[in-house]
């Protein structure tokens, strides 16, 4: 649909971005800020797959400990997106909540609270009634929540975009409708074949391919067993601003939020129909309705409601539903951050931060060891993943 | 309040049928829609949710969904597809005029 | 109606699905009630032809499976996601062959104040009258083009309304130019002048060539003029309604939803879906009929639809009668090309967007205008019209674009000086139409596999 883009490229470039995701663009962003020669390559528009299309949440609750670190550091660029890159994205701190259908559920809240509370986040614990005295409009079957004030939403369609255009604005040569066909080394540097024949090259090179992340990872000889991963949204017709926070629900099977212009955006089950060669997905009929069944039942006023759309759109899943993030385990130069597993909307400003540390600095504070793809790679793969199940199971919000 | 569309008389106009607009009784016929009804005697049905004022149908086929009207226990049908019924109560945004 | 009828006279029971209160579709649309007016009064010209397609519907009501006010949503494979409206269900039916003939609604232009009350769409003037014997206002200005615009203004006439004026934006000359295309369907030509005569019998001043077209009015009372220039001459008639109408477009959402490959037409001026033999899409066991795949009329409809049965029953190996097919193609072959004279003699006045101004709602859903539109052309970058939708929410609302998604696209296409197919068009998901929540949490079933789909 695009016209091939003509304008010739440099002779070689410091970094190479595969992927125009949030992942693709904040990296991007950071490294040409910081003053290297950055070309990031996006076979469609960036932002127009997974970080177009999700469903916005920007929460650190319930995250796998692994994750929390990379979380925290995304949360701060979160507030300082509009210096960033000229934008606030519609990022909206109104608080997360997690809601909690049995005693059960509230165990493993209080238990996650305890490790939050070890990284030093907030959360509040609430009981059934004290939630309903907070939010009205709630459902009288629930036991519990627990609320994160800091947490949020923002409008996915604007954010990878506007990180584009800063990239852009930063020196980044952003080249959207454009396909990396193959990748490899070559001496000190890497040799990267386009779709439309032509070849770029790139000391650094940066695997933010989203799904498609397996793909670029075992040109390089890591083998990794990355999964479409469809969850099912849904948006209502435009209703009286109410649902001020975003919630989800413990386990994962539900989330809605509203925005101030009214529509309800809700999202649950992960089993969109998928062509994942053709890249299109399609809402199951199924998994809306069983979504809107929880939905109303969390939110009953929400029955009186109409939907005016649904759809989907493919992330990529990890077998331990845990992003890769960090050096590759084979070569030297290329780094990895795919495999979102449905959660990586929140995470993706720290994702250009912390790439941006490890390529200017060899090193970076933020603590991302257990999301080495050497875990999948290296003899007794998945022994070094961490122990703690704890609620890694939320998929798409 | 006067309406805005007009019921022809030619010929002879069918049953009456008893509606409400906020609380007030007012008549349309059978075989009206809801919206028909309600334009017959009221200028608007609803505001738009985004301040750009009233508005009071468009395509009377449902196709551009801008008839929506709450009715007086706060649901919403689409007018002009939804048959005029004996005791229907609207809440429709009252107008200067 | 007419695939059904063959369908059935072949021996089959097919389930006929329609949104409408009762049978008839757009133009033989009957009153919910019968309120004493005869098929002459309602149907004019065509009352003959509008009693058939009634007659026959009653005829073969035996044979069908027909389910009024149902709103199909979705189609997906073999699955048909349906609403019910009068039950208020929503459910689920599997069809190994699927006709669509989804008809067409108003093709609307971004003019200044036509979200204001008192403005209607020309379709939806004549429903007033057909259907509910009321007119959208005692006085009353027509803006638009076409055929639909003269016949509707004409029916309003008759019926006593003050017609203030027929505001036409096609020029007498283009349409004297292209006129002789109508010699393939001589009625149509002669329906044509005809209602243009009666309206001048009436008094009627018909303005040509028309522009700078403004609804005007405030916002919390609604129209109380329409202004224009014509002919070097600027106007402006008081009234408290107006219908406007450039046409029709095609409802091809659930065609597409099926599968449909789309194409653009640049005689019809929008998307249409790909068809072989006249009624095939370019999936198996979907067949298109009538102005949903392109807009070719009343007449062409009940052929098309026609032809649709054959495909399907041959698809099935029934043999069908092929003589009667050549007949039917042959007709249809004649009125496409009437269609296209029509088509040049009232181009859709796309020009008319030239003078948009930004501050013009273009998406009435959610408000959008057109400086909105194009800002984030600029910033992010949007190149397409999906794009141009995500960025800026035209196209978003309840309608999911129907009204709005060409005249987006038309926006697009001026400020990135690309065709329409570098900028495409507005992609349909599931619900076509908006579906209550109860409903369709109600539905639910178990499908712990995912083997519904
Ligand atoms: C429906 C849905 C709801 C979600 N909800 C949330 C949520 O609420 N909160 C949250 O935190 N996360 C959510 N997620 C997850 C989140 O959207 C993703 O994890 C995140 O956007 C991933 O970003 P990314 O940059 O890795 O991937 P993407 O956005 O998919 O970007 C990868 C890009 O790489 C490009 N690409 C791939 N291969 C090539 C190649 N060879 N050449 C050129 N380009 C290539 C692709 O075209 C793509 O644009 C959701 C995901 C989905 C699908
Ligand atoms: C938070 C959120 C709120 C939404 N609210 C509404 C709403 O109120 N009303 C409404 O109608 N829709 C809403 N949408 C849906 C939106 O319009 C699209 O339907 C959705 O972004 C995905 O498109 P789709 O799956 O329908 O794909 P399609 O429209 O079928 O298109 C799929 C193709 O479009 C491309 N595409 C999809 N999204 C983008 C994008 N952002 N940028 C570039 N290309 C893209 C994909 O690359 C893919 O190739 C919302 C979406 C989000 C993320
Ligand atoms: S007036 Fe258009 S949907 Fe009712």
């Amino acid at each position: 649909m695009m016209d091939l883009d003509r304008t010739p490229l440099q002779s070689g470039y410091d970094v190479a971005v595969i992927g125009g995701g949030t992942a693709g663009c904040s990296t991007a962003l950071f490294l040409a800020r910081a003053g290297l020669s950055v070309v990031l390559f996006e076979r469609h528009q960036c932002g127009s797959q997974a970080s177009g299309v999700n469903y916005g949440g920007v929460r650190q609750h319930g995250r796998h400990r692994a994750e929390i670190p990379l979380s925290i550091r995304a949360r701060t660029i979160w507030d300082e997106l509009p210096d960033l890159i000229g934008h606030d994205c519609e990022f909206d701190a109104s608080g997360h909540v997690k809601l909690a259908r049995t005693q059960d559920d509230m165990g493993e809240l209080e238990a996650w609270a305890r490790v939050a509370r070890d990284f030093g986040l907030e959360v509040d614990l609430v009981t059934g009634n004290q939630l309903r005295d907070r939010f009205d409009y709630l459902g009288s079957s629930l036991a519990g929540a627990s609320i994160m004030p800091q947490d949020g939403q923002a409008n996915p369609r604007l954010v990878a975009p506007h990180f584009a255009r800063a990239a852009e604005r930063a020196g980044a040569d952003v080249r959207e409708g454009v396909d990396v066909a193959a990748a490899e080394r070559e001496g000190t540097n890497f040799r990267i074949e386009l779709g439309d024949g032509r070849t770029a090259f790139a000391d650094v090179l940066v695997n933010t391919a989203g799904a498609w992340g397996y793909e670029v990872a075992a040109s390089f000889g890591e083998s990794v067993a990355e999964a479409p991963l469809s969850p099912n949204m849904l948006v209502t017709e435009p209703l009286p601003y109410r649902v001020k926070c975003s919630f989800g629900m413990c386990g994962g099977d539900i989330y809605a939020r509203q925005i101030p212009r009214g529509n309800v955006i809700f999202g649950g089950g992960t089993r969109a129909i998928t062509d994942f060669e053709k890249n299109r997905t399609r809402p199951r009929t199924s998994s809306s309705q069983l979504a809107t069944r929880n939905l109303i039942h969390a939110m009953p006023f929400l029955a009186e409601a109409r939907i005016i759309r649904s759809w989907s759109g493919i992330d990529g899943l990890m077998p331990d539903k845990i992003p890769v993030v960090g050096p590759s385990s084979t070569t030297a130069g290329l780094f990895h951050a795919f495999g979102f597993s449905g959660h990586g909307f929140q995470l993706g400003p720290a994702i250009g931060a912390v790439l941006g540390d490890l390529i200017l600095d060899g090193r970076t504070d933020t603590s991302i060891e257990e999301l080495s793809i050497t875990r999948f790679t290296q003899d007794g793969a998945g022994v070094r993943t961490t122990s703690n199940q704890l609620n890694p199971s939320e998929q798409g919000e | 309040m006067p309406g805005r569309l007009h019921h022809l008389q030619n010929p002879l106009p069918g049953k009456t049928v008893e509606f409400l607009i906020n609380g007030r009784k007012v008549a349309g016929r059978e075989g009206d829609s809801l919206l028909t009804a309600i334009l017959t005697n009221h200028k608007a049905v609803r505001q738009s949710e985004f301040g750009d004022g009233l508005r009071a149908g468009f395509c009377f086929m449902g196709a551009c969904q801008d008839c929506w009207v709450e009715l007086s226990d706060g649901s919403k049908v689409r007018a002009c597809t939804t048959l005029l019924e004996e005791g229907t109560h609207v809440s429709l945004p009252e107008l200067k005029l | 109606m007419r695939a059904a009828e063959t369908l059935v006279k072949a021996g089959l029971r097919p389930v006929v699905l329609d949104e409408g209160f009762k049978a008839g579709g757009q133009i033989y649309r009957q009153p919910p009630v019968p309120d004493g007016r005869e098929p002459e009064d309602l149907y004019g010209s065509e009352a003959e032809k509008a009693c058939a397609l009634h007659e026959t519907f009653e005829r073969i009501r035996p044979n069908i499976d027909y389910r009024p006010r149902t709103l199909v949503w979705n189609v997906i494979g073999d699955s048909v996601d349906y609403y019910d409206e009068s039950a208020d269900v929503a459910g689920r039916l599997q069809a190994s062959h699927l006709i669509l003939a989804t008809g067409a609604t108003d093709r609307t232009l971004p003019l200044p104040g036509w979200t204001l009350p008192g403005v209607y769409s020309l379709g939806g003037a004549q429903i007033s009258l057909k259907a509910h014997h009321s007119l959208i206002g005692q006085e009353v200005v027509f803006v638009g083009t076409g055929p639909l615009l003269y016949l509707v203004s004409l029916q309003y006439a008759k019926a006593g309304a003050d017609v203030k004026a027929v505001v036409e934006t096609a020029s007498w000359s283009n349409q004297l130019r292209h006129a002789s295309g109508l010699a393939h369907l001589p009625s149509a030509a002669v329906r044509g002048v005809g209602f243009m005569l009666s309206l001048r019998r009436m008094g009627v001043p018909i303005y040509r060539g028309a522009h700078a077209i403004r609804f005007e009015g405030e916002s919390d009372c609604g129209l109380t003029a329409v202004s224009f220039e014509s002919g070097g001459r600027s106007h402006r008639l008081s009234c408290i309604a107006a219908a406007m109408g450039f046409g029709v477009r095609s409802e091809w959402q659930l065609a597409e939803l099926a599968g449909a490959q789309l194409s653009w037409s640049d005689i019809q001026q929008q998307w249409v879906p790909d068809l072989t033999d006249h009624v095939r899409a370019s999936v198996d066991g979907l067949y298109l009929a009538g102005d949903g795949a392109g807009v070719c009329g009343a007449d062409a409809a009940e052929v098309r639809g026609e032809l649709a049965g054959f495909a399907l029953l041959q698809d099935l190996g029934h043999s069908v009668d092929a003589s009667r097919r050549q007949v039917l193609e042959k007709s249809l072959k004649k009125q496409w090309r009437a269609r296209a004279a029509l088509d040049r003699m009232y181009p859709v006045p796309m020009h008319l967007l030239d003078e948009l101004a930004d501050d013009t709602l273009v998406c009435r859903c959610e408000a959008i205008a057109a400086g909105e539109i194009r800002h984030v052309l600029v910033r992010p970058g949007a190149e397409d019209v999906n794009r141009a939708k995500a960025f800026s929410r035209a196209g978003m609302g309840r309608c999911q674009g129907r009204m709005c998604a060409l005249n987006v696209q038309a926006i697009v296409e001026r400020a990135k000086e690309q065709g329409p197919q570098a900028i495409g068009w507005q992609r349909t998901q599931p619900p076509i139409k908006p579906v209550p929540m109860a409903a369709m949490a109600d539905a639910y079933v178990p499908d712990p596999e995912g083997t519904r789909e």
